[in-house]
């Protein structure tokens, strides 16, 4: 293969040479290639195939903003990246890349016919072609077409990498590294201010790097980077960080940065984090983000070798890499000029430069006239040709607008240049406005909404040394603004290249633009014709053509094709760019790993695991859990080959012929107290408290201000001043925030003080006609006969020998007993009690039990049988209502039209008509099966269980009217049949409550 | 992230350490059975959402737990102001000047 490496150019290690894989063929580059580089030093331009219509595509630029060049990258099991773009890519030895989105190969590929039949794919085509046969949708056109378009294959490997992530504050921060960056750092550093300077690229300089031939106080440029990077790495106040991107600008001058770490090495260090997330709070941001050039827009414009100019100069200046041993430049700014003169000088024939505008300095064309380059100003490009690389291209002269006679230039590479777009994205992600500079013809900085400022050719100026002057001041004034004393330094530039130009829409042509293939947007295959299209369909907002296109929607986030399609949008709207604007960029500034956001939050750290004392016994005595909130939580105890339900059945059987043991630690627990605390309660649930006598508990119900049920438990009195409030284990937060809203911001006259204590307590519960039997010997300082401690009674005393709050309370329907201990006596005791219960068959049970039990005694568990619209009334908690009180949160509303209006959604039982079929829970329920869809529905099951106790399925169920309908039969429709059930009350067992008592 | 100003703990925390808690100055009634269905109607449910000046409650919930007042510039997400619960709402001038202050 011949080689495009250009002797003494670059500032790769020709010494180091490495050996990567594209497509399965091995490839040879430098240390400090990228793969792109590499490729094209081996003369390959073709590295993938467009997004829709599966044309041949090469690198198009040299940067982040690359559009076409996407490969996947490989190294071992899992570790597979797919839409990496190939300029930015560093290669290491061992790497692997392929090309995507071909088949069967890159230079053969059969979804290359969808670019024959590019009319289908117009603009919004799919809201408009493959419409018929209706049917077809789904079966045909649009599995073909989602196989045949996107982009990369995701992994299918779990991620086996760590990703880190850091907070970081600093006074200066510096994005880009670029003239601007680095005299913005140079000049801050030296004030004594904390910078941080960051760099997207492998190494820092910027635009420095294609740009040799300059010099900075009499030092040839490279020469000035090695200085001043010297200098910064001598400073200890300055923080340089390469292969970092500034992925989004918010609030209060936060940016994260990603900070890739690995990507380039042979053999990463065991443990490193691939990449690091780095949340960076700083007191002035400089945005030296510098500008990206914009292609032009012309029948066949993406052809493998036509390439931004800025990038055939940096491959040369930066890689050693000559695009082509004969190129054609087209332009309308005068960089492509100098581009033009550098490939020439390396050894390029370069055939002509083509611009656009009839005056071009005359410098540039003595310049180009030296090397011999023919000049054709007042022209236009009119078309290429070359299937998988560019071989001519057809260019015409325009002579007041009319298109003349075409004549064909042969090359190997088509240079092309449209001028510079300031890059804003990170100014934009901060709500900063963007005024239109007709000059420039581009957007610039406007108002400002953080303490930022953006420096050289980001605000539209041209050429190195204003950027280091620009630069200077704005790290000077950044330095200022935080109080330290800096000072601006001028530098002295030679051999400046400066220059301007102007900016087009499509460029004139003479064939008919209905069948330019003109690209705007490379990566998703957006045309020239596709924005008019979108135009005359109606689309008139830049965002809605936008969408209709998705122009500037694909990875590149529109870094190439804003622009352009805003000219072509506002030309074909009949208004100026700045009245149709922009659309909005938005985070993250490039492609950004969702390894990276997670940083350490994954697998066990995703979320906590809240585990109770009594969990590692669980864990031992072979528990099934399941998460409830935070909470792990014992299901059910299997024994040998029990599945579920088996288990669940014994456990229930067993609970209610002895005595079963329950871990209810999860429960929420708040310690209520204070002179007030009777008021409190008072005002705050919607029970009475006042005649509640120490010692003894009450069901309490808690309502929002909408009257709606919003927690429940069993609160005990344990003094006149002192309460035991429990809440249902998901709500055990959400209700010390109620009772703390209005404790400090509309009572705080009461002299109340809420706690939380559910970690305090480990809480057992007791259940099952031998509780008392078993727990009685170990209990010390309270009588436990019926007398002395009835059903719902509290008392303080110790159980073998803790100290304990023992409440005697029931959500089982049987004799019941919770014994609260302190937590770090939880296992002890569940140990004992399990020791001692073997006597009489004890059995653990988890939450299925628990369900199972509290459901057949029509125990309601708030937020599965309600849902934040069911009344106590709705519920059928009339009873727990202090109707005479004053007021308590919620009262008011319970008198609201619609709460009192009929037909509202209440609480029923449901038994099926055949004993054996269990309703799905979240079934809807309906009067009449055989009514015309869409079915008017009645209500939902909320509860369903297999019931061991009665031999049959039991439910509860939400359902409009429900307490005046029992006896009536309603049907579930489910997808295989429709299941009848009647209405029954909520309570399926011991409805007189005779087993609770001694 | 924003930063917010806890007036009780007298610093600038993350964000992430707050919880918003709705409109602020609105007090519960001192009797609601006194009030109509419609009185009551505008105090459960009717907020002002307005574009721009905002007062809302916030509470430090992972810090001092306490709830506070906030102004906030909704526009531009920016906190103007935060005050103790129970202390009077800023006034306009005080609120505008604050407006003036972070746009310079």
């Amino acid at each position: 293969m011949s080689t495009f490496r250009v002797a003494g150019r670059g500032r790769i290690d020709r010494s180091r040479p490495i050996r990567f894989t594209f497509d399965g063929r091995t490839v040879q580059g430098y240390e400090g290639d990228t793969v792109a580089s590499a490729l094209l030093a081996n003369g390959t331009h073709l590295m993938g195939r467009s997004f829709k219509y599966h044309r041949p595509r090469g690198a198009v630029t040299a940067g982040s903003d690359e559009p076409n060049a996407l490969v996947g990258t490989r190294r071992g099991p899992g570790r597979f990246e797919p839409n990496t773009r190939a300029t930015m890519q560093e290669i290491y030895e061992g790497l692997r890349t392929e090309s995507q989105n071909r088949w069967p190969s890159l230079g053969f590929d059969v979804g290359g016919v969808n670019d024959r039949f590019y009319m289908l794919f117009s603009a919004g085509f799919y809201y408009k072609t493959f419409m018929w046969p209706r049917s077809f949708w789904d079966k045909v056109y649009e599995p073909v077409i989602r196989a045949a378009a996107g982009l990369g294959k995701p992994p299918t490997e779990p991620d086996p990498d760590r990703y880190a992530s850091r907070f970081l504050h600093c006074d200066v921060l510096v994005i880009g590294a670029g003239p601007a960056g680095l005299a913005a750092a140079l000049t801050a550093g030296r004030s004594g201010a904390k910078v941080v300077l960051v760099d997207e690229q492998s190494e820092m300089g910027g635009s420095l790097l294609s740009e040799p031939s300059v010099e900075i106080e009499g030092q040839p440029a490279w020469d000035w980077i090695a200085a001043t990077m010297a200098e910064l790495a001598s400073m200890d106040n300055v923080r340089l960080m390469n292969r970092t991107t500034a992925i989004g600008y918010y609030h209060q001058n936060m940016v994260g940065l990603c900070q890739k770490l690995t990507d380039h090495l042979p053999v990463p260090p065991e443990g490193a984090p691939r990449e690091r997330m780095w949340k960076v709070r700083a007191g002035e941001v400089v945005l030296a983000q510098g500008a990206l050039e914009r292609p032009l827009v012309f029948d066949g414009n993406d052809r493998p070798g036509v390439m931004l100019a800025g990038a055939a100069q940096t491959y040369l200046n930066r890689f050693g890499v000559l695009v082509g041993r004969r190129a054609v430049v087209v332009t309308s700014h005068d960089s492509a000029w100098y581009a033009a003169f550098d490939l020439a000088d390396a050894g390029c024939k370069v055939a002509a430069i083509v611009d656009t505008r009839a005056e071009v300095m005359s410098a540039l064309r003595e310049q180009a006239r030296v090397r011999g380059i023919e000049v054709l100003p007042s022209h236009t490009v009119t078309g290429t040709a070359g299937r998988l690389r560019v071989k001519s291209v057809r260019v015409n002269p325009v002579v007041n607008g009319k298109v003349g006679a075409a004549r064909s230039l042969d090359c190997e590479a088509l240079l092309m240049s449209g001028g510079w777009t300031p890059s804003l994205h990170l100014f934009s992600h901060t709500k900063g406005s963007l005024h239109w500079d007709e000059e420039a013809e581009a957007f610039l900085p406007g108002r400002k909404t953080e303490a930022c400022r953006i420096a050289g050719a980001g605000r539209g100026l041209w050429g190195i040394g204003k950027a280091l002057e620009d630069g200077a001041k704005a790290g000077a004034a950044a330095a200022r603004a935080l109080g330290h004393e800096a000072e601006a330094k001028s530098l002295a530039v030679a051999n400046d290249r400066e220059g301007r130009g102007v900016t087009h829409k499509e460029l004139p042509t003479d064939r008919d633009p209905g069948r330019a293939r003109a690209f705007i947007d490379f990566q998703n295959d957006v045309t020239a014709k596709d924005i008019r299209l979108a135009v005359r369909e109606g689309m008139r907002s830049i965002e809605h053509v936008k969408r209709y296109t998705t122009n500037g929607m694909a990875t590149d986030q529109g870094k190439m094709s804003n622009m352009n399609g805003l000219a072509i949008a506002a030309d074909a709207v009949g208004k100026a760019p700045p009245q149709v604007g922009l659309t909005t960029f938005r985070p993250p500034y490039t492609p950004t790993t969702f390894g990276a956001f997670a940083g350490y939050h994954r697998g066990s750290h995703f979320e906590v695991t809240r585990k109770t004392p009594i969990d590692s016994w669980a864990e031992e005595h072979g528990a099934v859990y399941e998460p409830v909130s935070l909470w792990r939580r014992a299901r059910y105890f299997p024994r040998g080959n029990e599945d579920m339900r088996a288990a669940v059945a014994r456990e229930c059987r067993m609970t209610r012929a002895s005595v079963g043991i329950f871990d209810a630690s999860t429960l929420g627990k708040i310690e209520v107290a204070g002179p007030d605390a009777v008021e409190f309660m008072n005002r705050m649930y919607t029970n009475p408290w006042t005649k509640l006598a120490a010692g003894r508990c009450r069901y309490g119900l808690l309502l929002g201000e909408d009257g709606y049920i919003r927690d429940d438990g069993v609160i005990g009195r344990l003094s006149n001043d002192r309460f035991h409030v429990t809440t249902t284990t998901g709500g055990a937060a959400r209700v010390l925030g109620m009772m703390e809203d209005y404790l400090q911001t509309e009572w705080p006259d009461l002299r109340v003080w809420v706690t939380s204590t559910t970690e305090q307590w480990a809480t057992i519960a007791l259940n099952g006609p031998n509780a008392r039997n078993l727990l009685a010997p170990f209990v010390e300082g309270q009588d436990m006969s019926d007398e002395a401690f009835p059903h719902m009674s509290v008392a303080e005393c110790t159980v073998a020998g803790f100290p304990a709050r023992l409440f005697r309370m029931s959500f089982t329907g049987e004799l019941g007993f919770e014994i609260n201990v302190p937590a770090r006596h939880g296992r002890a005791l569940w140990e004992k009690l399990w020791e001692a219960g073997q006597e009489y068959d004890i059995c653990p049970y988890g939450t299925e039990t628990m369900h199972v039990l509290r459901a057949e005694k029509g125990y309601i568990i708030v937020g599965q049988d309600t849902d934040g619209t069911v009344t106590p009334d709705d519920a059928g908690f009339g009873w727990a209502v202090g109707r005479k009180k004053p007021d308590f949160v919620g009262k008011r509303s319970l008198t609201r039209p619609d709460i009192v209006a009929p037909g509202r959604k209440q609480l029923v039982g449901l038994l099926t008509d055949e004993p054996d079929v269990v309703l799905e829970e979240g079934a809807q329920i309906v009067a009449d099966p055989d009514q015309p869809k869409p079915m008017t529905m009645l209500g939902h099951v909320t509860s369903s269980y297999w019931s061991e106790t009665l031999g049959r399925s039991i439910a509860l169920a939400l359902v409009a009217g429900g307490h005046g309908r029992e006896g009536e039969t309603l049907h579930v429709p489910m997808p295989d049949r429709t299941i009848t059930a009647k209405v029954t009350g909520t309570v399926f067992f011991d409805p007189e409550n005779t087993r609770i008592k001694l | 992230m924003l930063l917010i100003h806890c007036p009780y703990c007298e610093q600038d925390l993350p964000e992430l350490e707050f919880a918003y808690g709705g409109e602020a100055h609105i007090a519960r009634p001192a009797d609601p059975s006194a009030l109509t269905d419609e009185e009551w109607r505008d105090y459960l449910f009717i907020r002002s959402n307005p574009r721009g000046v905002h007062f809302e409650r916030w509470r430090h919930v992972h810090g001092c737990a306490r709830f506070f007042n906030a102004v906030r510039e909704t526009v531009g997400d920016k906190f103007l102001m935060t005050y103790k619960t129970g202390e009077p709402r800023p006034s306009e001038e005080e609120v505008e000047a604050r407006l003036k202050e972070l746009s310079a």
